[in-house]
């Protein structure tokens, strides 16, 4: 076959799947950092969300296959530390997605910012951050633990509806 | 959830953080090459066993919430650790991976401070150890997010933004806990009395540091001190326990291989599997 595009390539992945959140895919997620060729090699850079996400293995083995499956035999997958990944990154169509999915999406400008906005956050009481129930709206919600079901949510529940649910924490 | 992240997947190793962006003249000094491989086998080693401490704590949390808490912290760790160690291993030159150097090192080689190889005890004394180490690890990695080695600065400003949470969280529990129960402040009191002889080791330079700092790759560790001072103060006072008035630097040496005897036990459990069935992976 004829080397696809590097825009063809971003389509493709634009398929593949979270393997946690399966309703948004892994450039909504904005792990996908660059696409680009070295010669007749694809090389595809991607960035962990979690250092220690158990998931990071699984997505490098899916875009692999989704690659693979497109007719790509020349590749080579990257993992790219810096600039690390957060939560700003991921699309704007995304947090709609993840809404609907009943997941909280991040509430942008509250990333952990190193320790100066840790203090500022616990003397401020970051917990009182206002995160919409995702089943009802209500705003009227409470976190019960900074960590949640994978390193990347934190559990809150609504006072209204009642319902626990997940919320994607910053980073 | 699958099995633990990347430690099994030798393609990460030479992934490292191999960006094909920046080189890093340091990875390949060879007059750096001994102090930058203790030094990152140091910072890799702390994070490799108090992730298995907390990682004892998996199905036996006194709440569920504090059982995902402790997993959770403990799975950043071993993700920092495979970043160091991976690092520690390509600094080395010996083709040791970041599994080799955790599975196949013997206790005298490993490097981390002693406060993080005792045993758990109560949520006390696992709390009160991940404070007082959160307070030094966020304050010496947001120094390392400006290390000349941009290989340290990339790992560094990745772990800093996990770190942020283990600290708000232990500061958190610190204080409900201090400023608690009259029992809950009992065993708090109690636990950092006991704990703080052994704090003054994080703070100890000695000539891997003093490489390390004349390389600008790392900062001495004595200047995180005020730093730590500041954040253990704050919260100390709010949790209404009081700071010991006794010496910090008496139980040191885990940094130059002088252990507890706590640290064997740990070793045998962790690297049983590797031990006996080398090479095994799942
Ligand atoms: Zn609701």
């Amino acid at each position: 076959m004829t080397s696809p595009t590097t825009e063809e390539v971003w389509d493709w992945l634009s398929e593949v799947p979270d393997p946690e959140i399966p309703v948004i895919s892994v450039t909504e997620l904005g792990i996908v950092r660059e696409v680009r060729r070295e010669g007749d090699t694809l090389v595809v850079a991607v960035t962990p969300t979690y250092s220690g996400c158990p998931a990071t293995a699984v997505i490098d083995l899916e875009i692999e296959a989704k690659l693979r499956e497109k007719g790509v035999t020349d590749l080579r997958l990257e993992r790219r530390l810096s600039p690390p990944w957060t939560t700003d990154w991921i699309a704007s169509e995304a947090r709609d997605k993840l809404r609907r999915y009943g997941i909280a999406p991040p509430v942008e400008g509250t990333a952990s910012g190193g320790l100066m906005a840790a203090r500022a956050a616990r003397l401020a009481g970051s917990s009182n951050l206002s995160v919409a129930c995702p089943r009802c709206g209500s705003a009227r919600t409470e976190k019960v633990s900074q960590y949640g079901s994978t390193p990347c949510k934190a559990a809150y529940r609504c006072t209204d509806c009642l319902e626990p649910f997940d919320y994607f924490k910053c980073i | 959830m699958p099995s633990l992240p990347d430690m099994t997947t030798p393609k990460v190793e030479t992934l490292g953080g191999g960006t094909g962006v920046e080189q890093d003249p340091h990875v390949s000094d060879a007059a750096l090459r001994a102090p930058f491989f203790d030094w990152l086998c140091r910072m890799g080693d702390n994070t490799l066993i108090l992730s298995h401490r907390l990682s004892e704590w998996c199905g036996h949390g006194p709440a569920l919430e504090e059982d995902i808490a402790l997993a959770n912290t403990a799975l950043d760790l071993i993700g920092h650790t495979q970043m160091w160690l991976a690092l520690a291993g390509e600094v080395e030159g010996q083709g040791r991976s970041a599994d080799d150097l955790a599975y196949l090192r013997d206790v005298m080689t490993f490097r981390n401070v002693q406060l993080l190889e005792l045993p758990n005890g109560d949520m006390a004394r696992t709390t009160m150890r991940q404070f007082l180490f959160d307070a030094f690890h966020a304050a010496l990695l947001e120094k390392l997010s400006g290390s000349t080695s941009l290989r340290v600065a990339g790992i560094a400003a990745k772990a800093l933004k996990e770190v942020t949470y283990h600290l708000e969280r232990s500061s958190d529990l610190v204080v409900r806990l201090g400023d608690g129960t009259e029992d809950s402040h009992a065993r708090m009191q109690t636990t950092l009395d006991a704990f703080w002889p052994y704090t003054g080791e994080m703070f100890l330079g000695d000539d891997v540091d003093a490489a390390m700092a004349e390389a600008g790759i790392a900062p001495p560790p004595q200047d995180l001190r005020p730093e730590w001072d500041r954040v253990i103060r704050e919260v100390l006072d709010e949790a209404t326990l009081a700071i010991p008035e006794r010496r910090a630097d008496v139980h040191k040496g885990g940094k130059t291989g002088r252990h507890t005897e706590h640290l064997g036990y740990i070793l045998a459990e962790m690297q049983f599997l590797q031990r006996a069935y080398p090479g095994a992976s799942w």
